[in-house]
């Protein structure tokens, strides 16, 4: 074995594209491990922990730390990463117009309808979405570990320019039927969906399109993201408030949704009095100790529309059986879902610890995996922040949470798994085809029961039908709600402790 | 009526992506347009003052303010007279180019106009017995152009005796002032001090400023020089290096005042000639109106808009409207580009002169688009003239609907330089520039491209930022 490690200072690309990279190289001949990276605390962990020794650099250097068999030849293994990182900067010649460099240049080439979709690092998100702004356009921040301050004066500004600003960290959008960030492809209708929640907008999303199939008005038009901290008390409400206003504006809406994360009570009181006072019915699905899950508001909205929910899908049910020991171990990449599963497995299991907790004393080190094997019940989001710096979302690199899989299935005392995986544009192609073989291999010394809730609609890109089977193939019994799989865990370690 | 979704209507929107390839990617893939932002890291360590920046408040309209106030300035040639007049300047007194330098410091070519200006104003016999003065610096100061409403090409060095033009926004009465273009070689503003250069300089204060200032006194209509500006951005000149088209119209308001001054015709000829064979001429007037027009931009809280970019010839600074009188400086870069006859790189001094005033404006170097003919003195292709000016509007708060491209579909010039988008670019700000030798007494070497010190700008940058926070 043989290590590499060079930095390029001065080159960049974005998380994704160099997950990418480090993937294409890995399959170049004689490489044993490749890893492309930016030079950030988080990568320098996972590189220092493959065994690399990487020279002192900045975050805005790229690494670029590869292992080869004794044998190999160093200059085609490098060759292999010019040649995958060549297609993501579009080639430019001396007489094209060169590509913009901001967002703000970027919406002086386009229409007055364009809207703004950002994504860079959040240390300079706030800086994109302020152009978009200040040009009267709304803007979705995908970006997370943006401070919330900057948050406030964002969504400040934009009040007084009429501008929607969904996130910082707002993962999921469809607007006039275009799904931005990570979004399901569905049916149009007559609901508007308002989520300080991303996968929380997705959850609803695939259980409407899939009550909806051939029902009048069931069916989303806009989903308005608002970033997940939009009703605490820091922010407010501001975005929520706006898209309000959109929504109820738009004659198309007969009836709003408004779905978030635990909000903070006096903003979820405000929004209250701001929904009973519009035109447009507004459904409130705030999660929170004693509120409703997330299919009881979806069954709650079909039946104002004057439908009756359907039985929500279930697939595998014979892969399942007892727990194998007294713990259950959530494992989610979204945080809506992980809020909402602990929430119900806290009323019936007792304490559940968490990276995103209900409650302070609850909190674990998400970076500590002793502290994520804990004693008691444990749910993690890796979708969170603090796993998401300077690296791709978990829905789309799937590393750490798989490593955990492996961890959780390996500890005598984890009695049920509990996945979610998440499709539609913006995901995986194959999400199924990376989780399957860690479902598998978790599963392989012992039948511990995995529990996944896939999100997903049969119009989305990767097929429902096909990552399901492939799970269920590989051991999980498969819900499409994300409150039915998690009934389903709490019953099998109830049953295994009567 | 509702406001609608501003995205509900006929037509899909657009979206503009500026992240991860991967939603761009995405969105593509339903049918919508895309246009994706090249995005890169900004400057290092500048992410936090950039949010406290963009999220400062009097931002946007400070910056609104900054640009309407500079493209609302038109500059007229009121006057021509001696320093002494219309800027106060005392024997012993000398203005230089650039931020504040003592004489330690000062370069080659500073020195040597220094030198040659003492000679010129009596203070020595022979120019070299200057250098004592200066190392003594009793009687004698040094004091940039800009803190006097002056700008100065090159070394920059005004003395009492010299003769500047005198320029004045009509709507406020403010002015600014430069002094008279000596042409090209041989000359003090590249650090000539020989017989030859005093001979010229006491030559246009005794003949071509006296006749000037009749002409111009004499002439009913005073020139209205952003008018000759944009029509000389036109007609293939970008007003920095080129300024011929300039030079020719200036002379055709000036002329007949002229013959009729009542001037010796022998003078009036020589003038003519002198003025008419001096392609760069119009440069002395072209830079004191773009100083008229971004000092009306100083001074608002807030305001990221750089209003002054000048060089010493040891340091490189600017000045921001935000920050008020603060430089912020870095060492001065060498130009790249062409050399006269057999010097090269080795004899250039580093960057030197006022004249990036024309780029802080939106011309010169953000005008190359519009000069293609000198493109090649300044070591370039058309192509690159092309790219230079669109690349220039990726730093600039607005666009000169006065100063227009023909070949850019009559785009008006980047202009407003924005100290936050400089540094999240990483794009640094065109100057075409003239290359003095760094050996006092040289002169001009050649004339080349040249771009600030990078690192004056987060420097600024953390300035607004403070002042922002402040703010709060």
């Amino acid at each position: 074995m043989k290590d590499h490690v060079e930095l390029r200072s001065g080159a960049y690309a974005d998380s994704v594209t160099l997950l990418q990279v480090s993937r294409a190289v890995q399959a170049a001949p004689g490489v044993v491990a490749a890893q492309v990276a930016m030079a950030t605390g988080l990568n320098l962990e996972v590189l220092t922990g493959m065994g690399f020794d990487v020279p002192a650099s900045s975050p805005n250097d790229m690494v670029v730390a590869l292992r080869l068999d004794d044998d190999a030849d160093l200059a085609a293994a490098l060759a292999a990463v010019d040649a995958a990182l060549v297609p993501a900067r579009p080639a430019s010649g001396a007489s094209e117009v060169a590509p913009p460099r901001t967002t703000g240049s970027a919406l002086r080439r386009t229409g007055a309808d364009a809207v703004a979709l950002v994504s860079v690092p959040g240390a300079s998100a706030t800086v994109e979405a302020m152009d978009a702004v200040e040009a009267g356009r709304d803007v979705m921040v995908f970006s997370d570990n943006v401070p919330v301050e900057e948050e406030v004066a964002l969504k400040t500004y934009a009040t007084s320019r009429g501008a929607l600003v969904m996130g910082p960290d707002c993962g999921t959008a469809v607007i006039d039927g275009v799904g931005l960030g990570f979004a399901n492809t569905t049916r149009p209708g007559r609901i508007g969906l308002v989520a300080a929640s991303g996968t929380g907008c997705q959850q609803l999303l695939v259980l409407l399109h899939h009550a909806g199939a051939g029902l009048d008005g069931v069916g989303v038009t806009h989903a308005l993201g608002v970033g997940g901290r939009d009703l605490s008390a820091a922010v407010g409400g501001l975005s929520t408030r706006e898209a309000l206003r959109r929504l109820d504006a738009d004659p198309d809406v007969d009836l709003v949704v408004v779905v978030s994360k635990p909000p903070a009570p006096e903003v979820a009181e405000a929004l209250a009095k701001d929904a009973e006072a519009l035109a447009t019915p507004v459904e409130l699905g705030l999660l929170g100790r004693g509120q409703r899950d997330l299919t009881t508001v979806a069954e709650a909205v079909l039946e104002r529309l004057g439908h009756t929910a359907p039985a929500w899908p279930v697939a595998g049910e014979d892969n399942t059986g007892a727990a194998t020991g007294p713990l259950l171990r959530g494992l989610f990449v979204g945080g809506t879902l992980c809020d909402e599963s602990m929430l119900m497995a806290s009323e019936v299991l007792g304490p559940v610890r968490s990276n995103i907790p209900l409650s302070p004393e609850l909190a674990l080190d998400s970076t500590d995996p002793g502290d994520l094997l804990a004693d008691t019940h444990t749910m993690v989001d890796f979708g969170d922040d603090a796993l998401t710096q300077g690296r791709a979302h978990p829905m789309i690199d799937p590393t750490l949470r798989n490593e955990q899989l492996a961890r959780a299935a390996a500890d005598p005392r984890t009695g049920v798994i509990l996945l979610d995986l998440v499709l539609g544009h913006g995901a995986e192609p194959d999400p199924a085809s990376l989780l399957a073989p860690a479902i598998r291999e978790a599963r392989a010394d012992r039948a511990i029961p995995v529990i996944v809730s896939l999100v997903g609609t049969d119009l989305d890109p990767q097929g429902l039908d096909a990552q399901r089977d492939a799970l269920v193939a590989a051991g999980a019994e498969v819900h499409l709600s994300n409150a039915a799989a998690t009934r389903r865990a709490i019953q099998l370690l109830e049953g295994a402790r009567a | 009526m509702s406001t609608p979704l501003v995205t509900v209507g006929a037509t899909s929107p657009t979206v503009v992506a500026c992240g991860a390839d991967m939603f761009a990617d995405a969105v593509a893939g339903q049918a919508v347009d895309v246009e994706r932002v090249d995005w890169r890291p900004p400057m290092p360590g500048t992410e936090a003052d950039l949010a406290a920046v963009a999220t400062d408040p009097r931002r946007p309209e400070a910056n609104r303010r900054a640009v309407e106030a500079m493209l609302g300035v038109t500059a007229h040639l009121v006057d021509v007279a001696p320093a002494s007049e219309v800027l106060g300047l005392e024997r012993g007194q000398f203005l230089h180019a650039g931020p504040p330098i003592a004489w330690e410091q000062a370069s080659g070519p500073l020195r040597g106009a220094l030198m040659g200006g003492a000679a010129l104003e009596g203070l020595v016999d022979d120019p070299e017995d200057a250098v004592a003065l200066f190392e003594s610096g009793s009687n004698v100061s040094l004091e940039p152009c800009h803190h006097r409403s002056a700008v100065g090409p090159m070394a920059g060095v005004v003395t009492p005796s010299m003769w500047m033009w005198v320029l004045e926004d009509r709507a406020t009465g403010r002015r600014t002032y430069c002094s008279l273009n000596e042409g090209l070689g041989k000359v003090l503003r590249y650090g000539a001090y020989n017989d030859e250069v005093l001979t010229r300089l006491r030559w246009m204060g005794d003949v071509l400023g006296p006749l000037l200032q009749a002409a111009v006194r004499g002439t009913a209509e005073a020139s209205d020089v952003t008018g000759i500006l944009t029509q000389m951005l036109q007609m293939g000149d970008e007003a920095h290096n080129r300024n011929r088209a300039g030079t020719l119209m200036l002379l055709r308001d000036l002329s007949p005042a002229m013959v009729t001054s009542g001037f010796d015709a022998k003078d009036v000829s020589e003038a003519l000639r002198f003025v008419g064979g001096n392609d760069h001429f119009f440069l002395n007037l072209a830079m004191p109106a773009c100083k008229l027009a971004l000092d009306a931009g100083r001074d608002i809280p807030g305001s990221t808009m750089v209003v002054a970019m000048a060089r010493n010839g040891t340091e490189f600074g600017i000045q921001v409207s935000g920050t008020g009188d603060q430089w912020f400086t870095g060492p001065a870069q060498v130009a790249e580009g062409l050399f006269l006859g057999d010097y090269g790189p080795d004899d250039a001094n580093p960057d030197i002169g006022d004249s990036a005033i024309t780029e802080t404006a939106g011309i010169g170097g953000f005008a190359m688009a519009t000069a293609p003919a000198i493109v090649r003195l300044v070591g370039g292709t058309v192509p690159d003239a092309l790219a230079t000016t669109r690349r220039m509007h990726e730093i600039t708060l607005a666009e000169n609907p006065r100063w227009s491209v023909p070949v850019l579909e009559f785009q008006g010039t980047p202009t407003g330089i924005d100290v936050t988008k400089v540094c999240r670019t990483g794009i640094l700000p065109q100057i075409n520039t003239g290359m003095a030798g760094a050996v006092a007494g040289v002169g001009q070497v050649g004339a080349g491209l040249v771009t600030p010190p990078a690192e004056i700008f987060p420097q600024a940058l953390a300035a607004l930022a403070d002042a922002a926070r402040a703010a709060r």
